[in-house]
């Protein structure tokens, strides 16, 4: 199933990310793909606040790092795979402990890794409109996707314009 | 006292040997050295498994280029942090069972902290204290270098590091990788006012450099015509200067809001030669000396891992043997957080 929004400045794109984060219990995998400069990062950053993780942390890009860890309600790991190869070098990193702990994860340009991301995951398309506009595409299937999904769908209708 | 320091806390594999903290015997870091006839082709990266494929070798290579044996050794400096705990792990129990097997001590060193400590690897030394600028491809820190150990973050980057600026705009302007390489090649002789770019974060001393990202991905879209050649060293120079120019004015600003007459530059991004140039011509009309250590000590090595160590040995610090690698480790808190 699939959920299109229009985001029309940083600031949206931040609040759309907050109430997914507030709507999140742990375990969840959520992979982001979109071009650079396209608001993953932005998404993630609404995310964690979504999820509690104090003001106090930045953040940053993940895309050296490959992994930040943030403690919040549960715990969130920011992973980026921009760097690798593909998933065999997830594989070397050990991302088993990452994928089925008890935190949620977020995945930067998850398309290098598609072939290891669970079906239940909720996969996020980011896609350039003009400057300040972006196209969000949600796709999802399975009951805790859904749930999770249709919830954040009736909050934005309510917060949204 | 001979430390042998070995580092393994993301892409690099590393191992040297450094006497009494300021006098480099050997460097030897995975990436740089022969890779084909020492690891059969296999560049060593990011992995974990990588490190652990190479990492006898290179401290093998490290203690023959530095004319010694383990039994030389007088203690043993691991990167504990910040990093990734599986590619930290690997150097840490590796300098834990060197240190176990030939007893002598060993202690856990904070990376950044590493960056910092590898100017008194250098002749020109800086007395204390400092301002340090870290910027490398994961980190865009500002320190106050009270002393040896003690540091307070005075600024940091809310979002992209400036190494991965470089590295995002390069690829954007379809440029190779390294990034800042490139692009610190490219950009010579190129016009640096050819673009406006933004300056981010004005009278703050913290980092933005994700507005600057997206400045040149709209720069990008909303030409008619593709980028030229002729173009592109212009382009890359505006580039540059926009990271460069907050780098040292917000460095210099931090030295002089704490009235402080010295600042050190370190970390990866430390290597480019505009970033070099620039913090030498400006700093120099304020007063202030700028200590920036030679590339190959800027980007990620082991020397400068037991520089740290050689200081925490003579103070007297242990590490114990269940001493666990930390991802996530400010340098204004002593343990972990």
């Amino acid at each position: 199933m699939n959920l299109t929004l229009i985001s029309n400045s940083i600031g949206d794109t931040i609040n759309l990310g907050s109430i997914i984060g507030e709507n999140l219990n742990g375990g969840e995998i959520i992979a982001l793909t979109g071009e650079l400069g396209s608001g993953k990062t932005c998404l993630t950053r609404g995310i964690a606040r979504g999820m509690g993780i104090s003001e106090e942390f930045y953040i940053t890009s993940p895309t050296f790092t490959l992994i930040n860890e943030y403690p919040g309600r549960i715990p969130l790991y920011h992973l980026d795979v921009y760097r690798l190869s593909g998933s065999k070098d997830l594989e070397d990193l050990g991302y088993e402990e990452y994928f089925y702990g008890k935190g949620a994860i977020v995945i930067e340009w998850a398309e290098k890794i598609k072939d290891i991301i669970p079906p239940d995951s909720i996969f996020i398309y980011l896609k350039y409109l003009e400057e300040e506009k972006r196209e969000i595409e949600i796709s999802y299937e399975g009951d805790k996707a859904s749930k999770i999904i249709k919830r954040v769908n009736e909050e934005v209708l309510s917060k949204w314009h | 006292m001979l430390v042998l320091g070995i580092e393994s806390s993301c892409d690099e594999t590393a191992a040297a040997v450094v006497s009494d903290g300021t006098s480099l015997l050997s460097n030897v870091v995975a990436s740089q050295i022969d890779v084909h006839s020492k690891f059969g082709g296999v560049v060593p990266e990011i992995a974990s498994r990588k490190h652990i494929e190479v990492i006898i070798q290179v401290i093998e290579q490290a203690l023959d280029d530095a004319g010694v044996t383990l039994d030389d050794i007088d203690g043993i400096a691991g990167t504990r942090g910040p990093g990734l705990i599986g590619s930290l792990l690997v150097g840490l129990s590796v300098a834990k069972s060197i240190a176990f097997m030939k007893d002598i001590p060993f202690v856990g060193v904070n990376h950044v902290e590493g960056h910092v400590a590898a100017i008194f690897l250098t002749e020109e030394k800086p007395e204390f204290p400092f301002v340090a600028l870290v910027v490398s491809g994961g980190h865009t820190n500002i320190y106050l270098v009270a002393d040896s150990g003690s540091f307070r973050t005075l600024g940091q980057t809310r979002d992209d590091a400036a190494g991965e600026a470089f590295d995002k705009g390069a690829k954007m302007l379809g440029l190779g990788y390294p990034g800042g390489i490139v692009i610190d090649r490219l950009s010579k002789g190129g016009n640096p006012a050819f673009v406006k770019f933004p300056r981010s974060m004005k009278g703050s001393i913290d980092f933005s450099f994700s507005g600057l990202k997206t400045s040149l991905l709209y720069y990008i879209k909303k030409r008619e015509t593709p980028v030229t050649e002729d173009e592109l060293p212009h382009i890359v120079a505006s580039y540059q200067d926009a990271i460069v120019d907050v780098l040292v004015d917000k460095t210099l600003k931090a030295a002089e809001e704490y009235s402080l007459s010295r600042v050190v530059i370190a970390g990866g991004v430390a290597a480019n030669s505009r970033l070099r140039d620039i913090f030498h011509e400006r700093a120099g009309g304020k007063g202030i000396e700028v200590f920036i250590p030679p590339p190959v000590l800027c980007t990620d090595n082991a020397a400068m891992i037991a520089v740290v160590g050689d200081n925490l040995l003579k103070r007297g610090e242990r590490g114990s043997f269940d001493l666990n690698a930390i991802s996530r480790w400010p340098l204004d808190f002593p343990g972990e957080i």
